[in-house]
């Protein structure tokens, strides 16, 4: 996904009514060539259509793919609440459920208002390699006759659809990190954590990896683009973005925060894994709006991420589940859930680009991976990732990445790689090996980035408000000591 | 009066409680507990990490009979907790200094 943002409508002159409004462009360096007549439109377009008339743009933008982004927006909130919330709030202790739904609640509500109030503009905005800039903070120059690019030539999407459909990424990425540190976390810091994680580290990786001046403009402006997508990483839905830079996150604050009381002592089994299971599934429903949704229309390639979505997700449940009866002798409900999470980290770069068959071979390998992670080299190493961020999201993420250079390769079946500079856009050349360089080199970048700034962030936030909860009041549980309220009153 | 608890195991609640009432007593108190014994407990595991739980859930009966009554409801029980393994329970039998029947003000016997 990507976008830009392009096509501002000049509807601001007085009295014209919306349809009447003359399309302009928004960016000034495009502006020039808005000047050139838009005279004789063919039924198909011959070209990009750089400054479409009123007529123009009704074709330009389709019902069915304002719809699609619509729902899979709704779907992706869905993800984080409750999904989400119930699938980290079943695997802690009773005592600390409500605090497990409450942090993911809150982080998802403060980071809509960040996201509307300068994430979008940071993001998604011309303005380096790195960031964007504040052109459209609180949303200014955003209205209804604006649009924003998808993958196709000619092609647009109201961009307040594309701004509430990223913004349910940006409320979801902080919201997974809560649970590397689940049940020893106090409230006020992590929730000026959230503030700041996400202007510091994921508005500027999204930027990196999906801003771009869109199909019809990259010929004009090649380098206006983020930089990871500028060397041509691929992350259909948000593998880097998301998953990786949330389990990085994680791993980095579990390792400040301290492991919880009684860690490696205490039993700490999961209170309620019926919970969790209801959490695993929606996500997986959900998960269908985050990949197919994040093609950003409603076609061919979106179904393929859909199917793509749902097989990889159940080769991974299937593996997970193996790998428990060989090594334990019982196939385990978490287990299986937890696969099925880490096979829809895995899918999520890949989605749009691999095929049916290899998005299936990508599930089957990521589940033994991070089984390696959470259930051996976690224990052998002590640190207290609760609720494996780091082991699920970071380590999926990190094979789905990688996995995806493999899989987009069109000798494999998969999509392979776009280029824009011709007119429609077509397949391009494909390298598998350079392009797993270059996904090595995003995953990189990430790991680096968000890992310098959360461990930045997690730092001072210890040295000034502290981060932990009293001993006793963690021994109490958070729902108790933080929130003055128990998830269960029976 | 003797004040008869035992412990069994739950999934035996429903015969122990019909083979009691055939003898005629009219209540009994049954809470969830967990304990142990000789009876080893499990192991579970979660994402691989193994907790033995020593603690095996059972259920516990507290019931109050009169003197002649009790060694036929400790044969009952037996008979009807059984199944021959370890980890069926025990029966305790305690004597009872008193009973009052709290709505009426009844004691001894005519309580129970």
């Amino acid at each position: 996904m990507k976008l830009m943002s392009k096509i501002a409508g000049a509807g601001t002159a007085a009295g014209l009514s919306l349809f009447a409004a003359l399309p302009a462009w928004a960016q000034e360096a495009v502006a020039e060539a808005a000047a050139a007549p838009a005279e004789a439109v063919p039924a198909v377009a011959d070209g990009p259509i750089k400054a479409p008339t009123v007529e123009q743009m009704a074709g330009m933008v389709d019902k069915g793919d304002t719809t699609w982004m619509l729902i899979s927006s709704a779907l992706v909130l869905m993800m984080s609440i409750p999904a989400l919330a119930l699938f980290y709030g079943g695997l802690v202790r009773t005592k600390n459920m409500l605090s497990l739904l409450m942090q993911v609640f809150m982080i998802v509500s403060v980071a809509a208002l960040v996201w509307v109030s300068w994430g979008y503009s940071l993001a998604f905005t011309s303005g380096g390699p790195f960031v964007g800039g504040l052109d459209k903070m609180f949303l200014q120059g955003v209205d209804a006759t604006t649009f924003a690019a998808t993958f196709s030539n000619n092609v647009y999407i109201p961009e307040y659809a594309f701004v509430v459909f990223q913004m349910t990424f940006a409320c979801i990425t902080p919201a997974l990190i809560v649970g590397a540190f689940a049940e020893r976390i106090k409230f006020t810091p992590l929730i000026i954590f959230t503030v700041l994680w996400l202007t510091f580290a994921y508005f500027p990786i999204a930027h990196m990896v999906w801003y771009w001046a869109g199909p019809d403009f990259l010929a004009d402006a090649p380098t206006d683009a983020g930089l990871l997508w500028g060397w041509g990483a691929l992350d259909f839905a948000g593998g880097t973005v998301v998953h990786i830079n949330a389990g990085i996150a994680g791993l980095v604050g579990c390792l400040i925060v301290g492991p919880r009381l009684g860690f490696g002592k205490e039993a700490t089994p999961p209170h309620s894994l019926t919970m969790t299971m209801i959490g695993a599934s929606l996500l997986w429903v959900g998960w269908f709006g985050f990949n197919a949704g994040s093609n950003l229309e409603s076609n061919g390639i979106a179904a393929l991420a859909f199917l793509n979505t749902f097989v990889a997700t159940a080769a991974a449940a299937v593996s997970w589940c193996l790998v428990e009866q060989f090594r334990h002798g019982k196939p385990s409900l978490l287990g299986a859930v937890t696969g099925a999470v880490a096979g829809l980290v895995a899918i999520t770069p890949a989605s749009g680009f691999a095929a049916p068959m290899t998005a299936i071979l990508l599930g089957l390998i990521v589940s033994p991976i991070c089984f390696f992670f959470v259930s051996y080299l976690k224990n052998k190493l002590k640190y207290d990732d609760t609720l494996d961020v780091f082991g699920v999201h970071g380590v999926g993420g990190i094979v789905g990445a990688l996995g995806t250079a493999i899989v987009a390769d069109p000798a494999l079946g998969g999509q392979g790689f776009f280029d824009y500079t011709v007119f429609p856009a077509a397949v391009g050349e494909y390298n598998m090996a350079g392009q797993f360089m270059t996904q090595l080199w995003a995953v990189g970048t990430t790991v680096l980035w968000t890992g310098v700034v959360s461990a930045v962030l997690f730092y001072a936030l210890k040295v000034t408000t502290g981060l932990r909860p009293a001993e006793e009041a963690e021994r109490e549980g958070l729902d108790l000591s933080e929130h003055g309220e128990r998830a269960y009153n029976y | 009066m003797k004040l008869i608890m035992a412990i069994i195991k739950p999934f035996k609640l429903d015969e122990v409680r019909e083979a009691l009432t055939t003898l005629g007593i009219a209540g009994m108190t049954v809470s969830e507990v967990k304990g142990f014994g000789r009876q080893k407990g499990q192991t579970e595991i979660y994402r691989g990490a193994e907790y033995a739980t020593n603690m095996v859930p059972k259920v516990k009966i507290e019931l109050v009979c009169d003197d002649a009554l009790a060694p036929r409801v400790v044969e009952a029980l037996q008979a009807a907790a059984g199944t021959g393994s370890i980890g069926d329970g025990k029966i305790f039998v305690l004597d009872v200094g008193q009973a009052v029947r709290i709505r009426t003000g009844e004691t001894g016997e005519a309580a129970l």
